[in-house]
């Protein structure tokens, strides 16, 4: 009889442990699914089969053996191609000779030492330098929900790994927004922790200020249980913090946040708003002072770090980048160093604004991203009237909390009149990263009726 | 747009045009808005000395 898959990792994780599910049978349900979708959505560049099932099979035999390690012990997970992980190449998504690592990254190691199952290295968004995940070498990521749109990026693959079931839990990274995206997108739960929480140690950098990396999964609590493997190994059911209790305190940003958003994002928004008031959690307005300079600060951070990592492969391999993220890389060598001084600054600025709009707060609430999934190759895209670059849309709502380090997550909250999903976003204190995913597991309780839940399985 | 904006815009389109890459030029006079903007922006935020001359106890 054919294996029914588990809607969530925690699920699965349960049967695991009860032995009433087979590593085995789970981690080739998965590959079965790779192997039928695969072709068509390039969610992954690298598949891992014969180790993953491998891996597996020594995972039972562990578990039967009582040596149970935790909720990740056993499950399938993918990791982005931008992460080490030994023995298979890091592409980053280019045509660019790939990294051959001998060793795990911190991440991926921790993730095998929980119990994990690599079951492939997945598709993105070239070298993490774009939101579309139209860009890459392995052929274009395209959304399970329309396959001529976008999955949002750079951690696409990820997104689309989790939405088709082909694994329980994907390391994403998230400069910009990589990781939030690609989840409001597609409609699943995608974490940037706090920026001194996870390790990017050998993970092929895009701007070392910037750069995170977290999960990516179908609830609050997979993505917990997901972090905590990444943090240390240690994936126990009893860390995944309780949903917090009433009434949560949140704030809206509503300056420069919510003035640009397509309609069915504003309506979802409002929407959710309402029924977390109904809920009985206080919600008021707030202003992040200068959150209109966010773009400029992150430009003039993000792409001279970019352009230094890249200065000597741009000079062998340029003609095997693709031609837009070879551009974007250009363009950072120009940037002086004074504008760079000055956006650090900026960075410190933003940093205490944030922290004193969050004052007496449990977190900001605000959409994810301001629109839904663009046209696959769209270079604009109509808001309110206004035609819009899609790279800035994409990156408008997200980008702050990686120039300011704070931990954020992205929740579903619906979808579109267009069929796609929309997501919201909730942004908490520096250094609490668990305080968020109570207050996440809270606010996904009591919007559960209105969140994109459906297995694409 | 700032002069000194202008003139950096200035340099690198006569460095890209030079290197062959005249397809920077439209992402160059975006990124030039940016740094206007930032280079514009209130010294609270970037950190740049402010103008003694605007204090507003400066002596006459």
């Amino acid at each position: 009889m054919p294996l029914t898959p588990p809607n969530s990792l925690r699920e699965a994780a349960a049967l695991v442990e009860q032995r009433a599910l087979s590593p085995v049978a789970l981690t080739r349900a998965c590959l079965d699914r790779i192997a039928a979708r695969n072709a068509e959505l390039r969610a992954f560049v690298t598949i891992t089969a014969e180790q993953a099932l491998a891996d597996a099979a020594r995972a039972e035999a562990e578990i039967a053996a009582g040596r149970y390690r935790g909720a990740l012990h056993g499950i399938p997970v993918s990791i982005k191609d931008l992460v080490d992980v030994a023995g298979t190449p890091t592409t980053s998504g280019s045509a660019v000779p790939a990294r051959r690592p001998d060793h795990d990254a911190p991440i991926a190691a921790n993730l095998r030492r929980a119990g994990a199952i690599i079951v492939g290295k997945t598709n993105l968004h070239e070298f993490a330098f774009g939101t579309t995940s139209d860009e890459t070498a392995f052929g274009v990521v395209r959304n399970p929900y329309d396959r001529e749109r976008s999955p949002g990026g750079s951690s696409g693959g990820a997104a689309v790994s989790i939405v088709e079931g082909m694994c329980y839990a994907a390391v994403g990274s998230d400069t910009g927004g990589s990781i939030r995206i690609p989840s409001a997108a597609c409609g699943i739960v995608g974490l940037k922790p706090d920026v001194s929480d996870l390790s990017t140690e050998d993970v092929v950098p895009l701007s070392t200020t910037l750069d995170h990396v977290g999960p990516m999964a179908r609830t609050v609590a997979d993505a917990a249980l997901a972090y905590f493997a990444m943090l240390d190994g240690e994936a126990r059911i009893d860390r995944v913090p309780p949903a917090a209790g009433l009434p949560l305190w949140l704030g809206v940003p509503v300056p420069y946040f919510l003035d640009k958003l397509d309609a069915d994002v504003r309506r979802l928004f409002g929407e959710a708003r309402a029924v977390l008031e109904a809920a009985g959690h206080s919600i008021a307005d707030v202003v992040v002072q200068r959150a209109e300079r966010t773009a400029d600060v992150y430009a003039h951070i993000s792409l001279p770090e970019a352009s230094w990592y890249h200065a000597t492969l741009l000079e062998r391999y340029a003609d095997k980048y693709s031609p837009g993220v070879r551009l974007r890389l250009e363009m950072g060598r120009y940037i002086l160093a004074e504008d760079y001084v000055r956006a650090m600054h900026g960075r410190a600025t933003l940093r205490r604004a944030v922290d004193r709009a969050l004052e007496g707060l449990d977190a900001l609430l605000l959409p994810s991203l301001p629109i839904g999934a663009p046209p696959i190759g769209a270079a604009t895209v109509e808001v309110d009237g206004a035609r819009e670059p899609v790279r800035a849309m994409m990156l408008r709502l997200t980008q702050l909390f990686n120039i300011t380090g704070h931990p954020a997550i992205a929740l579903p909250c619906g979808r579109g009149h267009d069929g796609m999903p929309r997501g919201l976003q909730l942004v908490g204190h520096r250094g609490g990263t668990e305080r968020l995913l109570a207050v996440a597991a809270a606010v996904e309780r009591d919007l559960q009726p209105r969140m994109n839940t459906d297995s694409h399985g | 747009m700032r002069p000194d904006v202008t003139r950096w815009l200035a340099r690198a389109c006569a460095d890209a045009d030079a290197r062959g890459l005249a397809e920077l030029r439209p992402l160059l006079e975006a990124l030039a808005r940016s740094t206007h903007a930032l280079r514009d922006a209130d010294p609270d935020l970037t950190g740049s000395a402010r103008d003694p001359e605007d204090a507003p106890d400066a002596a006459e």
